[in-house]
């Protein structure tokens, strides 16, 4: 590196050698080149400086997936053609998040695929799969949900719980490191966050009853920075809210992506279900840090606050929404349209509750605390017949990420109207097997399910429209500064809607279901949508 | 698989049972059973109902009849690799929940056998008698098929008798939007057709009503009583219902006596024990 750096200075002298200048131009550009793959931190922290890029998970550390880029926009959506698809030749459910950086697009695939693509083309540069071993027993699906970018490597998180660097040139390995034994249900399915020189990843694995954790590693090396276990050990502060050993198996794992805040130096970060997820006996107490919004030092992993969205839940009510940060009239606030029906509005610095308001339907809840945090009722806990609550376990939303457009200050979120009827039973906990405690099903008394999207006014919590699909989607959301929101469907649909009112403008039928969320590029100065769904990523454009 | 084998050969002593990996090796044993129940309650009872008594989309498992599994290997064979063209998945590919492991498999093939109800339920009605009135004045075949012959408006039934119990059977012709009011659960998503009623009325004033073939937020295709298909866009329609109220008529008591009933489902019974 810094020797091409003194060779280019070199050639910056004139010379009268032909040869000494046509090895100059080459020297130069290969250096540009390896300069413009370079992510620094710097670069992450002002993202939107480069609005041609995508370089994390949620598009940048504030976790609102809004794309500066106009050129596509209300006037011009209606023109929105196909550029390229790109076939993974994975089957199951695409839940990836592309990153791009300097016209490349890194994206996964069932199974630990990692690829990256000319963002124009779609054509593959390099391809790299992870060898998993026979038996791994991911819950819900070989899925994975991205990559993080920094420096010259991507991070992939895998199903075998490694966390492995890739060279984002070569899709080479550069370290490949072990976090927790996938023998006893633990894995990745986790987009990475990268933050100063660390990798920051949460575990999965609240169907198995693992001990969830957060990690950082040292992007150079892999070696493990700070590990945040979600479930306090015996003399820690929160420990008591776990019954006899319960703690060791108490889920709680942190299987999406967080936010980082650079002013307070904090990494916002969701949790999971407490194990069993749908029976509460034998783990009495809150079960903290379940299903909560932790909020760690980022240099050393220790816990700042906490919020807990669910206390003790028992209908395995995920609080792993990707948590919004927002700034309004002053207020450095942070947001989540959680599982369990409600949207929360926090103080970032402190997270004390604002407010709480449904965006969806419910019935767990009529009451709230002296916080004006909402309780559950009693008769919402599963029975051994089992009884209908709202919403069912899938929740009002799940994984699918949202968007705040800072334009229409508006808050988008994939959401369903579902009951379930929650039934519990004793289930002895075994390492490495499913551990429920519970069965639900479809209630028969309900109305089918229903699916939107829905635009929350975070001020108010009303939800100020919604567009509603042909049935529940498992699409993320985008918003762009050409006031428009992009989302998938259930049915294949990719959908531009305008930001301020719902209105449907543009659809496109890619022939297979959408479980990921879409991002906005542009390469050579042209703007670029992409999405995964079926088994390939699609990338639209103007014509 | 492996292990299992070792464990009996050191059992049985016989080599056989292990070739084909096709023995329950927890056939019978009661604490099997019992493990077997939590990973059915947890795996198969969204669609095959709490007791393996029969759900919404799933058939009774209790029948001791069943229509793809005879032997406990076949019942295997089926939990790990599903039934291609049914809603009956592979384990572990519904996307949501917990894979099962050969053991658990083996657990959930021991409750369900010891569930069973082993005698099958004395046959009630003539069959003889059922076909004519379903070929004929019953008119169920004017919508249902059976065996290549019939209707195309309904679901085809040459399997139903085998994988429904005569409850469920009886209930669909009594109460017919029951079961299409619960809708689709997520694991059924792929098989899209559940004979929603679509009535609409084109840009140039023609009215339309049939079953619903497939639907988007933008298009939807669907079949009239006359069999014809159409293929239309939501946005160049004058109007859009859909009603979970199916276009199948109530057949009440006095249009259809329980008797006739009977011997209507004596008749789908025999068609789809073949």
């Amino acid at each position: 590196m810094r020797g091409r750096a003194l060779l280019c200075d070199l050639c910056g002298v004139p010379s009268r050698s032909l040869r000494l200048k046509a090895f100059c131009i080459f020297v130069c550009i290969a250096a540009t080149a390896v300069t413009q793959a370079q992510v620094t931190f710097e670069r992450l922290l002002n993202s939107s400086k480069e609005p041609q890029n995508w370089l994390t998970y949620s598009g940048d550390y504030s976790g609102r997936r809004f794309s500066p880029l106009d050129q596509i926009n209300i006037n011009n959506a209606r023109a929105l053609t196909a550029k390229w698809v790109y076939q993974t030749g994975a089957t199951g459910k695409l839940e990836t998040t592309p990153l791009v950086a300097d016209g490349i697009l890194y994206a996964t695939a069932q199974d630990d695929r990692a690829f990256a693509l000319d963002g124009r083309t779609g054509r593959p540069i390099w391809l790299y799969q992870h060898q998993l071993p026979g038996d791994i027993r991911p819950c819900c699906g070989r899925v994975n949900r991205g990559l993080a970018i920094l420096g010259d490597k991507v991070f992939l998180g895998t199903l075998d719980a490694h966390l492995i660097a890739l060279d984002t040139k070569t899709g080479n390995v550069i370290w490949d490191v072990v976090a927790a034994e996938y023998q006893k249900g633990y894995s990745f399915t986790v987009a990475p966050l990268a933050v100063k020189n660390l990798v920051v990843i949460g575990v999965s694995g609240g169907e198995y009853g693992v001990r969830g954790f957060i990690d950082a590693y040292d992007a150079s090396t892999g070696a493990r920075k700070w590990r945040f276990y979600t479930v306090p050990g015996p003399g820690e502060p929160g420990h008591e809210t776990w019954e006899g050993d319960s703690w060791k198996i108490g889920g709680a794992p942190a299987w999406n992506t967080g936010t980082y805040d650079a002013a307070t130096n904090q990494i916002f970060w969701p949790t999971g279900n407490p194990s069993p997820s749908n029976r509460g006996e034998g783990r009495a107490g809150d079960n903290l840090y379940s299903n909560s919004l932790v909020a760690l030092n980022a240099d050393t992993g220790k816990m700042n606050w906490y919020f807990q969205f669910t206390k003790h839940d028992e209908h395995d009510w995920d609080a792993t929404q990707v948590p919004v940060m927002i700034d309004s009239g002053g207020k450095h606030l942070i947001a989540q349209a959680n599982r369990n029906g409600f949207f929360y509005v926090l103080d970032r610095a402190s997270g004390k509750l604002i407010s709480a308001n449904a965006y969806g339907k419910i019935t767990w809840s009529d009451a709230k605390d002296a916080e004006g945090r909402p309780v559950a009722n009693k008769e919402a806990s599963p029975t051994r017949e089992g009884h209908t609550v709202c919403p069912g376990a899938l929740g009002t939303t799940n994984f699918m990420a949202p968007a705040f457009n800072p334009q229409t200050a508006l808050f988008y979120v994939t959401a369903r109207d579902q009951c379930d009827i929650f039934s519990t039973a004793p289930q002895p906990y075994e390492a490495g097997h499913a551990y429920y405690g519970s069965a639900y099903f479809p209630s028969d008394e309900a109305e089918p399910y229903r699916g939107f999207l829905k635009a929350i006014d975070p001020a108010t919590g009303a939800v100020k429209w919604k567009f509603e699909h042909t049935s529940p989607t498992w699409s993320g959301v985008l918003s762009t500064a050409g006031g428009l929101v992009f989302t998938g469907d259930a049915e294949g649909n990719f959908i531009a809607l305008e930001a301020a009112t719902g209105k449907a403008l543009w659809h496109f039928q890619m022939g297979g279901a959408v479980y990921a969320a879409p991002i906005a590029f542009a390469v050579d100065g042209k703007e670029y949508v992409a999405v995964a769904a079926g088994s390939a990523v699609y990338a639209f454009g103007l014509p | 698989m492996a292990s299992i084998c070792a464990g009996l050969l050191l059992l049985t002593t016989t080599t056989a049972a292990c070739a084909a990996d096709d023995r329950n090796p927890y056939a019978g044993d009661p604490k099997a059973a019992k493990a077997g129940e939590y990973e059915f309650r947890i795996n198969c009872a969204l669609c095959h109902g709490l007791g393996a008594h029969g759900g919404g989309r799933g058939p009774d498992l209790t029948r001791a009849q069943k229509r793809h599994v005879h032997s406990d290997a076949e019942m295997f064979q089926v939990i790990s690799n599903g039934i291609p063209g049914t809603v009956m998945p592979a384990n572990g590919t519904n996307g949501q929940g917990v894979g099962m492991t050969d053991e658990e498999i083996w657990q959930i093939v021991t409750y369900i056998r010891s569930v069973e109800v082993k005698s099958p339920a004395k046959p009630v009605g003539s069959a003889t008698h059922g076909k004519e009135l379903f070929f004929g004045d019953a008119n169920c075949s004017l919508c249902h098929m059976v065996e290549g012959k019939g209707g195309r408006v309904g679901p085809e039934l040459t399997a139903v008798g085998g994988s429904r119990t005569r409850e469920a059977i009886i209930d669909s012709v009594r109460n017919p939007s029951r079961r299409l009011a619960w809708g689709l659960t997520e694991s059924t998503k792929e098989f899209a057709q559940e004979y929603e009623t679509i009535t609409v009325v084109t840009a140039d004033g023609k009215e339309i009503k049939g079953v619903a073939l497939n639907e988007d937020s933008f298009s939807v295709q669907m079949m009239d009583s006359n069999e014809q298909i159409y293929l239309l866009e939501k946005d160049k329609l004058r109007s859009f219902k859909k009603s979970r109220e199916s276009m199948m008529p109530v057949y009440k008591p006095d249009v259809l006596s329980d008797k006739d009933l009977d011997d209507i489902v004596a008749y789908l019974i025999s068609a789809g024990a073949k």
